[in-house]
């Protein structure tokens, strides 16, 4: 984290702040009182399900959509006022959204020369034509080639996007972005277009291309798996409010919210109710306090134990096998719900149908309020006691 | 694949061709009866007998007088220079209206879509008269401008340029704008490259419906000098009736010619653009 060198062309310093955004369409209010602060050569990713108003948060920074409310400062200044292509920022859209009437190569020069040949230049057929233009040209050239050699797609300059593979294409949108070396990255879910196996090349890749650049990224998705991999930091939202901002472990380990302990972390969170809890029979563990009314804790904080009198007891319903480790869905009794229990293939096996207590560690367990809000003095006295 | 019953299929196709075969002759036989009379002598065409290819041929004088009793090469000029200012008018007014209903987002947009729509609704010939007025106060009847200006703006173009930019995807608009392209830009270079097929199309209707009119030539325009090929054509019929048969069909085949090569050289696209319309 932190400020980079910039080893590639030089990019001015981008720290973004956006202050209580709101936006609606129509009766729709898709981002409510968004304010967020993004460093300098950070990598932010935004993630929430689909419809929680990311993408659209990321389109109010890049200015192609304007706010209803609040203010998108660069560096301390305000941009409110200021259209997309003055912002300094490149964004690299889902569906590519390469030109397709382009080759690759006028695909990456388009947003050069857009910028460096004046109005009169740009002029159809007049344009080639006027002097100065050569010059410009060249330049535009060794530079597009240099960027698509750092992609690896130099020699694929002469093709159409339609004749490329799903995992190029990516790539050449990647190439136009970055071409023009702007202060900011903005990343519109770019992967989710792409297979499995390529979605993990391809987050690498970003990885690195992030630390070559050394700017700001700022990375939308619905995949939290993406969220954790990939970034510095990772800004929560559902619902067109922002939950949580922190570091990956931060969220996983401290989420403020149900919300969040929820989407983040895969397998789930396991969540069981005071309610479920009192009705099985097991006892509270110490320091619940009267407001918690969820106890929730991650797959790796339970252990299988015999079943008992003052402990959660259930069945195992199935046995999810990944090699590294194996996950037990324990079934509740009274369709209390599923736990799910991470084992280490070198454990006892269990078969589905045998009937098992769970073991929590009461460190791990996170209590929350009725609202979903976290309860952390309670969860101090039950550490202390 | 494999036919599971290939005669059937066989059978199948047969009868498909056979319709084919059957509509297209259907449709081509004026055209074909045309071009045989203009091949005839006067006495034969009113022979009660048919023959598709004349006795008699007579073609070369029917073509020639074609080309000399009337000034064929004018209309032809004419009908051109027509076509191509009312279809440049056309685009320049159709392409940035679609752009505005397709993909800004404006206040009163969907008002104004509707208006488009019920002008696609009115026959041009319900407006013959107020525009006849108009030109008549600009004084601008029977010159070339009476022929061109009422047809500048196309509520057809607006509507079918409308739906094909919609197709085109939104982020490939804000790529654009990232890019640092200004609107007009947008269309010329995204927008308008993107929908060749489409415009091809839009120009195929817009010249063969104004190619062909008479209807708006006839009240627009006396001069000899600036009429179209199809009120030309008229010139024929005016002088003797019935005796001029032939030099008649041979200025409709002269007429029709150019329009036929010009779709055979652009079918591919048409039929590409019409194609992409059905899709959607």
């Amino acid at each position: 984290m932190g400020v980079r060198s910039r080893p590639y062309g030089l990019a001015a310093m981008a720290e973004i702040e956006l202050r209580h955004i709101e936006k609606s369409y129509g009766e729709t209010a898709v981002v409510k009182g968004v304010s967020l602060s993004i460093r300098d050569g950070e990598f932010l990713t935004l993630v929430g399900p689909s419809g929680c108003g990311k993408s659209t948060l990321l389109r109010i920074i890049a200015g192609l959509e304007e706010q209803d409310d609040g203010e998108v400062m660069v560096d301390g200044r305000c941009v409110n006022d200021k259209r997309p292509k003055e912002r300094d920022v490149a964004m690299v859209f889902q569906s590519y959204a390469l030109y397709p009437h382009l080759n690759v190569f006028d695909n990456l020069a388009l947003p050069l020369r857009t910028r460096r040949l004046s109005f009169a230049q740009r002029l159809p057929f007049v344009g080639r034509a006027l002097p100065g233009r050569g010059g410009i040209e060249k330049t535009i050239r060794a530079e597009v080639e240099q960027a698509a050699s750092m992609l690896d797609i130099a020699h694929l300059l002469h093709r159409k996007p339609g004749q490329l593979s799903g995992g190029q294409r990516q790539r050449v949108a990647l190439g136009r972005a970055m071409v023009r070396h702007p202060a900011v990255f903005l990343m519109d879910e770019p992967l989710s277009n792409l297979d499995a196996k390529l979605r993990v090349q391809m987050r690498a890749e970003i990885i690195a291309l992030h630390r070559r650049l050394g700017v700001t990224f700022v990375y939308v998705t619905h995949d939290q798996a993406e969220a954790m991999t990939m970034s510095d930091r990772v800004a929560v939202m559902t619902a067109g409010e922002l939950l949580q901002v922190g570091q990956p472990e931060q969220l996983y380990r401290d989420p403020q919210d149900l919300r969040v302990a929820e989407m983040i972390g895969s397998p789930k969170i396991n969540v069981v109710s005071c309610d479920h809890w009192i009705s099985l029979g097991a006892s509270l563990p110490p320091g619940v306090d009267g407001n918690t009314t969820h106890l929730a804790f991650r797959p790796e904080a339970v252990g299988i134990a015999a079943p008992g009198d003052r402990r959660l007891n259930g069945v195992v319903a199935s046995v999810e096998n990944l090699g590294a480790d194996i996950f037990l869905n324990v079934a509740l009794a009274d369709g209390c719900g599923t736990v799910v229990v991470r084992t280490h293939p070198d454990g006892s096996r269990s078969e589905p149908g045998r009937p098992v207590g769970l073991q929590i560690d009461p460190a791990c367990l996170l209590q929350f309020d009725s609202a979903g809000m976290r309860q952390r003095q309670a969860e101090q006295v039950g550490a202390a006691g | 694949m494999i036919a599971r019953f290939p005669g059937r299929r066989f059978a199948g196709r047969v009868a498909r061709h056979a319709i084919l075969i059957l509509t297209a002759a259907f449709a081509l036989l004026p055209f074909v009866w045309m071009v045989s009379l203009s091949l005839k002598p006067p006495e034969e065409i009113f022979q009660a007998d048919f023959h598709l290819w004349p006795t008699a041929f007579h073609g070369v004088e029917n073509y020639r007088v074609a080309l000399t009793a009337a000034p064929m090469f004018r209309f032809l000029l004419n009908g051109l220079l027509v076509c191509t200012a009312i279809f440049a008018l056309q685009l320049l007014v159709c392409i940035p209206c679609a752009y505005a209903l397709a993909k800004l987002r404006f206040r009163g947009r969907d008002t104004l879509f509707s208006a488009v729509l019920v002008g696609l609704l009115l026959p041009p010939q319900a407006l013959a008269i107020p525009h006849f007025v108009m030109l008549n106060v600009f004084g601008l009847l029977d010159t070339y401008a009476a022929l061109i200006l009422p047809w500048a703006i196309s509520t057809f173009g607006i509507f079918l340029l409308r739906q094909f930019f919609r197709s085109i995807p939104d982020e490939i608009i804000r790529a654009a704008r990232l890019d640092g392209l200004g609107e007009f830009e947008i269309i010329w270079r995204i927008m308008i490259p993107m929908t060749a097929p489409a415009l091809t199309a839009f120009g195929i209707f817009s010249v063969v419906a104004h190619w062909n009119d008479l209807f708006w030539p006839l009240i627009a325009v006396r001069r000899e000098e600036i009429s179209t090929p199809a009120l030309g054509i008229l010139l024929f019929r005016d002088d003797e009736a019935g005796q001029f048969f032939g030099p008649l069909m041979a200025g409709a085949v002269i007429i029709v010619a150019p329009l036929l090569v010009a779709f055979l050289i652009a079918q591919r696209r048409f039929i590409d653009g019409l194609a992409v319309t059905t899709m959607r």
